[in-house]
């Protein structure tokens, strides 16, 4: 038996190893979830003077998308996102961070908008508010205002099918 | 002239770093009190970084946002309770002390009392093993005997 230690021993080590190779070091949890989602009001990219709150989703199921002209996987993410405006199953908010108006919209224009709106956050001071550090982050947020799911990084086939689609079906149904 | 002018250009660097301070020397005093702040703190995207060393756009914005909590008279605590708020213990080098973080704490202790224990038995067992080699009068007498002998005789 006693021999048998050092193997149990490294055996252990080795699972705590690989493990640990297959974990992301840039997905740190949300301690978000299930909390109120931050409120803020911020002027719309397609028309400045116009004001995005919000407040104004109070009641509905809706995701907010944080993406920026500047920002790499964002170009992974679109496709998917316009797979989801397509079915029309929620309104997508893009969050346009710290980006330029011109160049944020020069961005939808080539490559579509799934969006049915964006506001524009300059500064990244709703950013901070809703912890991110990483673009693109999509947040769902249920009819309360309560942030009920955070996809760090771009929202792939995947998670969609997997965990947002039928999330977003088990939210609306409340 | 030429003297002067060489002169000139030598004081130029005094210039351009006098300006490049400006902005830091605002306020020193709470300059100093968010870079201390800072330092505990981890930049997300640089995430070996703390947020007073790292020059990512996002350190950037925090900084700026831990020193307008200053400005409006918050306590340090208060504005490491928010940033944890918004991205998690992740942001504290100094991972506080929770159910879950029990084993990062006190699991090197832990390992060192089985290892302590380990090398107690191990001993133990040792020392059973190693049994005292008795030596029957007879046999002393023959060993004596022989240590004794001179060695001429002995063949």
């Amino acid at each position: 038996m006693m021999r048998f230690w050092p193997f149990l021993v490294f055996m252990v080590l080795a699972i705590f190893l690989y493990v640990g190779l297959g974990l992301n070091p840039h997905e740190v949890p949300s301690p978000l979830i299930n909390k109120p989602a931050p409120a803020f009001s911020l002027s719309q990219l397609h028309d400045p003077a116009k004001q995005f709150s919000s407040q104004d989703m109070k009641g509905k199921v809706w995701l907010l998308n944080v993406w920026a002209s500047w920002c790499v996987s964002c170009r992974e993410e679109h496709p998917i996102l316009m797979d989801l405006a397509r079915r029309n199953v929620l309104p997508i908010i893009g969050l346009d961070y710290k980006d330029k108006n011109e160049d944020g919209e020069a961005w939808l224009r080539n490559g579509g908008d799934p969006y049915t709106l964006v506001a524009t956050d300059k500064e990244g001071r709703v950013g901070i508010d809703y912890g991110v550090y990483g673009v693109p982050e999509t947040y769902l947020i249920d009819k309360q205002g309560v942030i009920r799911y955070k996809q760090i990084g771009a929202v792939t086939h995947q998670s969609l099918q997997e965990k947002i689609l039928p999330l977003i079906a088990e939210l609306q149904a409340k | 002239m030429k003297h002067l002018l060489i002169l000139l250009i030598c004081l130029l660097p005094t210039f351009s770093y006098a300006g490049e301070a400006k902005d830091l020397a605002e306020d020193p005093v709470l300059e100093k009190r968010m870079v201390g702040l800072a330092e505990k703190l981890r930049c997300l995207v640089c995430q070996n970084e703390s947020l007073a060393s790292s020059r990512s756009e996002l350190a950037n914005d925090l900084r700026r946002e831990v020193r307008e909590q200053m400005n409006k008279g918050k306590s340090d605590q208060e504005i490491i309770d928010y940033l944890v708020s918004k991205y998690g213990d992740f942001v504290l080098f100094d991972p506080p002390m929770k159910r879950y973080t029990l084993l990062l704490w006190y699991g090197p202790f832990a390992l060192l009392l089985i290892g302590l224990v380990g090398l107690v038995i191990q001993l133990r067992k040792r020392k059973n093993e190693i049994s005292e080699a008795s030596l029957s009068d007879e046999d002393a007498k023959r060993a004596s005997a022989m240590l004794n002998t001179p060695k001429d005789s002995q063949t």
